[in-house]
């Protein structure tokens, strides 16, 4: 099963290599993983998307919690949550494949960030699967370079996760 | 007070109750141990490897319960006490280790005797810190000996550079005696939920198994284990690192359990249908195969790292708290409770394990002329009557002292038992004998390991140290060869000895007492002989029998159910 976790690190050098580190010693895998600041300077927000049994999730909370980095932690497919991922593609964009691509972008409400004339930058923002769908209807040999966010979480309703 | 970092380190030491620390010096640490020279409240070993002093703070913090404290260079110093703070890691001791590093601005240079220290160590310690700037110093010095002395305990390292302690830097000092981290808090009170729980499950018991591990000894709670055990009236087994939480000379002790522990302890694990495990992390050396483990069992486990909870093993109640603030909780709920333990079926229980004991699974055979090795642990065992601190090196000779020297108190056995790091039995004893002048300390060795750490000898001589080293000479890595012998058809592959020094010369050429026993009927005397003589190191090389297996033995893939015995009991099995 995929997981979505979110964690609360102090913003300290080193907190992001003992993340990494636990999961590469222990065998567990990372999908994706994103970390950046907070409103509050001290800390950094992690996301990381990672999948296993049910067991191997729970020991993977419980290590991460052990961290003494890690100041609060929340499985947040737990409960009802929203999950977003960005995506910027790069596109050969010349002859007719303008318009066709500028169709797909209004049907994945993404936007051209930037035009030259012979390629557009494309932003697609929305859950992993949809990004996955907007690649998959693109012609596979316009696509010069892809990058994407990795997955970003909050769970619904006023909770929330924070110092 | 305006200090120094390097004066710093040393005041907050002695504010902190260090009185000794394990270290060795280099160009990055010269400003601390300046420092060290002009004061004369800590007390510095002078070791003569960095392993040594990784191993003697971690043997002091062993039988102490203090945090042990080591002080080592950058570069080559750091890297050799990385084997000694993962055996600490591994068996959760509390240690902080000081190790100096290239000024902040060479940092990433690849200056001279730089290492990555943080990185190399960070997946072997508890926690650990880079002092960037001399302001954070005696801060993150509090955090180091909070972290690694609370919660579950283990290893912290304080990674200084050199700039930090520059003598012409001084700051304004203040020991900080209360430290608060929001990231770190660990739990001690157990659910009273969970514990009510607990107490239901044991009363109802028709086949109980107490089943308890280092995590006792680390907390100091062999009185509240005592009342427990024997309120309840069950079995109750050790781990290897749990040896004297529970005096094994009593009578509903069962020795150890697992891989070489008692075919009694192994069966009642295997047959107990609640099983109460205490401070103990399911090791595989002690589950054997998982899908064989308990099978009938309801399990109850208390540990203060929840991530020791269900990490091999399913259980059906965790309780995560100390040891000691969960069994007191206990006690009290049992002496409140009207409701006994069910007698009448743990009296029927009690009569299978005893047919289990009949076996005796660990008679050895000694008519031959060759000195046994066993039979050198019973006289150890005689000899110092029953109260010594045995430490111990890794391979056979530790199995049998595990198994042959029954402890009574806690803090008495000193092993690596997660890591099983060989070299750490000297140097560990020495550390006891630095904690406890006056104790009676042997350190029970083979030919292998001690080599490993031998330089320490001289440690121990420059500070008077007078253990007594008994080394059970087989000629063999003998626990590889019993492994070879049972699982490769007896090809010896490079686990035998060549050239094996003159050890009872080489002891003696480090200012000691050598003595080489190779008869039997020596065995007793050259132990009281050694004894006697309290003021000096001796080293017995005892010259045991190389063919000698430690039985019985679990093999892996087995279940605790499955124990391989020797051919002296394997008759009395079948009966
Ligand atoms: C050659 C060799 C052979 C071995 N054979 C055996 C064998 O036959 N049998 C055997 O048992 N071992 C054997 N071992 C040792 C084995 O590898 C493990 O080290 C050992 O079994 C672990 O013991 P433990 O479960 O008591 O855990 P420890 O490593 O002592 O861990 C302690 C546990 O207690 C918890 N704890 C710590 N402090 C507290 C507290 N205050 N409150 C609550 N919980 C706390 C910790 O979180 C941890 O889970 C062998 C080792 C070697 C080298
Ligand atoms: C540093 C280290 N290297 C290798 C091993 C693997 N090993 C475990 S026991 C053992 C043999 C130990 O030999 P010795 O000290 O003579 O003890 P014996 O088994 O003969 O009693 C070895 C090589 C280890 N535990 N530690
Ligand atoms: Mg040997």
């Amino acid at each position: 099963m995929r997981h979505i976790i979110s964690m609360l690190l102090e913003n300290e050098p080193g907190a992001l290599s003992r993340v990494a580190g636990l999961f590469s010693a222990r065998g567990y895998n990372i999908e994706s993983l994103t970390v950046a600041p907070t409103e509050d300077a001290t800390v950094s927000r992690m996301t990381l998307v990672t999948s296993g049994s049910g067991e191997i999730i729970e020991q993977i909370t419980k290590q991460l919690n052990k961290l003494v980095d890690v100041v609060k932690l929340l499985d947040i497919t737990e409960s009802s949550h929203v999950e977003r991922e960005i995506m910027l593609v790069k596109v050969r964009a010349t002859g007719d494949s303008r318009d066709e691509v500028k169709r797909l972008c209004d049907i994945f409400r993404a936007h051209v960030l930037d035009v030259t004339a012979t390629s557009y930058i494309i932003e697609v923002t929305g859950t992993g699967e949809k990004l996955d769908a907007f690649l998959d209807v693109l012609d596979r040999r316009i696509i010069l370079e892809v990058v994407r966010s990795g997955a970003l979480g909050i769970g619904r309703g006023e909770k929330a996760l924070r110092v | 007070m305006e200090l120094s970092g390097a004066e710093i380190i040393m005041q907050f030491l002695k504010d902190e109750g260090v009185e000794i620390i394990f270290g060795y010096p280099g160009g990055a640490v010269l400003h601390i141990y300046d420092a060290l020279y002009k004061q004369n409240y800590i007390r510095h070993i002078l070791v003569r490897h960095e392993q040594g002093a990784t191993h003697m703070a971690d043997g002091y913090a062993r039988a102490t319960g203090k945090p042990g404290v080591v002080l080592v260079t950058s570069g080559p110093g750091a890297t050799n006490a990385v084997t000694g703070i993962a055996t600490a890691y591994m068996d959760s001791i509390p240690m902080v280790v000081i190790t100096g590093q290239v000024p902040t601005n060479a940092i990433g240079s690849d200056a001279f005797q730089e290492v990555d220290c943080i990185g190399i160590t960070r997946p072997c310690v508890k926690h650990n810190f880079l002092v960037k700037d001399v302001h954070d110093l005696a801060v993150t010095l509090k955090k180091a000996f909070y972290v690694a002395t609370t919660g579950r305990p283990g290893p912290v390292v304080v990674d200084v550079p050199k700039d930090v302690t520059h003598p012409d830097i001084k700051i304004p000092y203040e020991y900080p005696r209360d430290i608060t981290m929001r990231s770190y808090s660990p739990v001690t009170r157990g659910h009273s939920g969970q514990i009510r729980k607990a107490i239901d499950l044991l009363l109802g018991a028709k086949r109980p198994m107490i089943y308890t591990g280092g995590g006792v000894v680390l907390d100091d709670a062999a009185e509240e284990l005592r009342t427990l055990t024997q309120h309840l009236g069950f079995p109750i087994t050790n781990t290897l690192m749990g040896l004297g939480g529970y005096p094994a000379t009593d009578r509903l002790f069962v020795g150890m359990l697992g891989m070489h522990g008692t075919y009694e302890a192994n069966m009642a694990m295997h047959n107990c249908d609640v099983l109460l495990a205490i401070g103990a992390r399911f090791d595989d050396r002690v589950v054997g195969d998982v899908k064989k483990f308990c099978p009938g069992a309801k399990i109850i486990h208390i540990d203060i790292d929840p991530a020791s909870i269900a990490k091999t093993v399913k259980v059906q109640v965790p309780i995560v708290g100390s040891v000691r603030s969960v069994l007191r909780d206990m006690n009290a709920m049992l002496a409140e409770s009207s409701r006994e333990p069910d007698r009448a079926a743990v009296e029927q229980w009690w009569r299978q394990i005893r047919e289990w004991q009949s076996i005796e699974c660990l008679r050895y055979d000694r008519t031959g002329p060759r000195i046994k090795p066993q039979y050198v642990v019973q006289k150890l065992y005689e000899v110092t009557g029953g109260d010594a601190y045995i430490a111990s090196d890794v391979g056979q000779h530790q199995m049998w002292a595990a198994q042959f020297y029954p402890f009574d108190k806690p803090r008495r056995w000193i092993n690596s038992g997660g890591l099983g790091t060989m070299g750490f039995g000297l140097p560990a004893a020495m550390g006891v004998q630095f904690a406890h002048p006056d104790a009676t300390v042997a350190c029970v060795t083979g030919e292998g390991s001690i080599v490993m750490c031998i330089q320490e000898l001289a440690t121990a001589k420059q500070y008077g140290l007078p253990i007594k080293v008994v080394n059970l000479n087989n000629g063999y890595l003998g626990m590889v060869r019993q492994w070879q012998e049972f699982m490769y058809e007896s090809r010896e592959s490079h686990s035998y000895l060549d050239s094996l020094p003159d050890f009872a010369k080489l002891t003696e050429s480090f200012g000691h007492v050598g003595v080489r026993v190779e008869k039997p009927e020596d065995v007793e005397g050259a132990l009281r002989d050694a004894f006697a003589m309290r003021d000096r190191l001796v080293f017995l090389d005892v010259i045991t029998d190389p063919t000698e297996n430690v039985y019985p033995m679990m093999m892996s893939g087995k279940g605790q159910n499955e124990m391989l015995l020797s051919a002296l009991c394997r008759d009395r099995e079948l009966a």
